[in-house]
Order: structure tokens, then sequence, then C-alpha cells
């Protein structure tokens, strides 16, 4: 609670100037707000049940289970479930940190976690689906063609960095 | 979206048949690590909603359009870099440019940069693996970004 005191001093300041804004009728803290509450309301369709999710998987999903797909034991799978993971993972970037952190604690290692949130990034299956139908699929075909294996070899690369530091992800 | 909700009350719904204690801790662990990342989410999306009006999709348009592509390029990677955007919106933008005549090189590096690296979303992704994994992860995206859109660049014979 305590680190999280300036956030809140922000987040105040802010929240008063928004209603200075709205009040005094200030163009730019009007629009900051519209923005605000746009970007706010799209988060807040996806981050329950996207939460929700993780709560499940926490509690029902078996440690030996993430150990033997994607923990230090495996060789390849683990990188190819990672990147199914993703594929079907809402909301991308934002959601993907959470999730990572919770296969983790069941024992994924650092490298095919850091190969989730990247594929979580720009292999998203719906997105790819979109961005096909506005750049074309040969686009999207060539964009992860060419990004999957950089984010393998780089997901290794970055693993056994941190793997040989002793990194370790201490948070919730 | 819908099926998104369908999918999470179908699977509640199945987990609490099955055992009705473990599904009140999976939404115990839900709310607290929804709870626990609020703060730094909320003063995300205050940056994002500052920056964005500083930085509209009109500007951006503008930016990506400009003569030389390599400067466009890399103008475009570190807006990507920069901004916040949903897909939807950003998908629309970036067709609607290509058919402007800004070239793939450009597009893919402002929409993989927007997807891979998140400069406003280092709070958030600090507070998870703490700011030296986030820093380099987010370098190693540019990088990547950058590759991928000479690749694009070249198989579209937009240079060389």
């Amino acid at each position: 609670m305590k680190k999280n005191i300036l956030k809140f001093i922000i987040i105040g300041i802010y929240g008063l100037f928004l209603a200075y804004s709205f009040i005094f009728n200030n163009k730019h803290g009007i629009e900051i707000g519209k923005n605000f509450y746009l970007y706010m309301i799209e988060m807040i369709k996806v981050l329950p049940s996207a939460f929700i999710l993780i709560g499940l998987f926490e509690v029902w999903i078996k440690k030996e289970t993430v150990e033997k797909h994607m923990g230090s034991g495996s060789v390849f799978s683990g990188f190819i479930w990672a990147i199914l993971l993703a594929g079907t993972t809402v909301g991308g970037l934002l959601t993907s940190f959470p999730v990572a952190v919770s296969l983790y604690k069941k024992g994924a290692k650092l490298s095919v976690i850091f190969c989730y949130i990247s594929s979580s990034a720009i292999c998203r299956i719906p997105m790819a689906v979109f961005e096909a139908s506005f750049l074309g699929l040969k686009f999207t075909l060539i964009r992860l063609m060419i990004s999957i294996p950089l984010v393998i070899i780089s997901s290794i690369l970055l693993g056994n960095y941190f793997e040989k530091k002793e990194f370790k992800i201490i948070n919730n | 979206m819908l099926i998104l909700y369908i999918l999470t009350g179908i699977l509640l719904l199945f987990s609490a048949c099955f055992n009705l204690k473990k599904t009140f801790m999976a939404l115990k662990i839900a709310w607290k690590k929804l709870i626990n990342i609020l703060p730094a989410f909320i003063l995300t999306m205050i940056a994002v909603s500052i920056v964005l009006h500083f930085v509209p999709d009109t500007f951006i348009s503008k930016s990506l359009q400009g003569g030389n592509k390599y400067l466009s390029s890399a103008l475009a990677s570190v807006l990507g870099s920069i901004v916040l955007m949903p897909g939807f919106v950003a998908y629309p933008l970036c067709g609607v440019l290509l058919k402007k005549g800004v070239s793939y090189m450009t597009i893919s590096a402002f929409s993989v940069t927007l997807m891979m690296v998140g400069v406003l979303t280092l709070p958030i992704e600090k507070e998870y693996f703490g700011i030296k994994v986030a820093l380099i992860r987010n370098i190693i995206s540019f990088l990547i970004a950058v590759i991928i859109s000479l690749a694009a660049g070249i198989i579209y014979r937009e240079i060389f």
C-alpha cells in the first residue's frame, strides 16, 4: 500500500484536473477526459474475465502439468505451447503479464515466459485475422513467418541470460 | 468480447459444479490480482489519455506519409512504441495509410512496435517483472520490430 501512495496522489491530481476542466470548460481537459474514459472502458471490458480465467488456472492446473510441458525439462514443446496459448490470449501485452506470472509460478521456465509474452503481442489469432483483412493476408503471413523465429531465438537468449543471473519473478 | 464472457461463465460454472471451495478461491485470487495492479493500470491509462491528446491519429498519419521511406519508418517505430492503441483502431488506420501509398516498411514498423513495445505500459510491466526485465524486453522487441520492418521493405521491393 505504501508504495502506491505516489500513484494515488497522481491519480487524485488527475481527477481534480478533469473535474476542473469539465466545470470550467477547458477544451484540452475535456478531450483528455474523453480519451481516458474510452481506453478505460476498453480495458474494463477485458480485465475482469481475464483475471477470473487466471484465478481458475491457478486453482485447477497442476504444477506438474505446466512443469512437464513448459518447465526446464521441456526442450521445444514449451515454446509451441507458449505460442498456442498466446494465440488465444485476449487483450495483448497487458493481459499477458499476469498470465505469464501465473505460468512462472506453476513452473514454466523463463525463456518460455518471454516467448509467451512476445507471442501474445504478435501472434493473437483474432488480431491476425483483423490485420489480414486490412493489410492483406500476404503481409500478415510474412510478418508471422519472420517474427516467430525471432521471438523464439530472443526468448531463449533472454531466458538464459536471466537464468544465469538467478533472476526470480517475486511479484504477487 | 462476448465469447470471452460466455467462455469465462461456462468455465466458472463447471468449476463450481466440481468444487465450490476452489471456485471461490479462484475468484478471490482474481479479485486480489486485479486490485493489486489497478493503481498502475489507471496511471497508464492517464498517461495514454494525455499522450493521445497531443499525438492524435491525424498527426500519426501525417508523419507516416513523409517523403523519405527510411525517415518515416524510423518515426513510425518511435510513435508505435509510445502510443497505445487497440487493434480495431490501429489496423483500419494502417489500411487507409497503405491505400494512400505509405510503404509496407513504414506500416510494419508502426504496427509491430505498437503491439510489442510499450513505453507507456512500462509502469505495469515493471510491477510484474521489475524494471530491468521490462526495459530489456522492450529494447529487444524494438529491434525485432526494426528487423521485421526492413524484411518487409525488402520482400515488397521497397528498398534495395
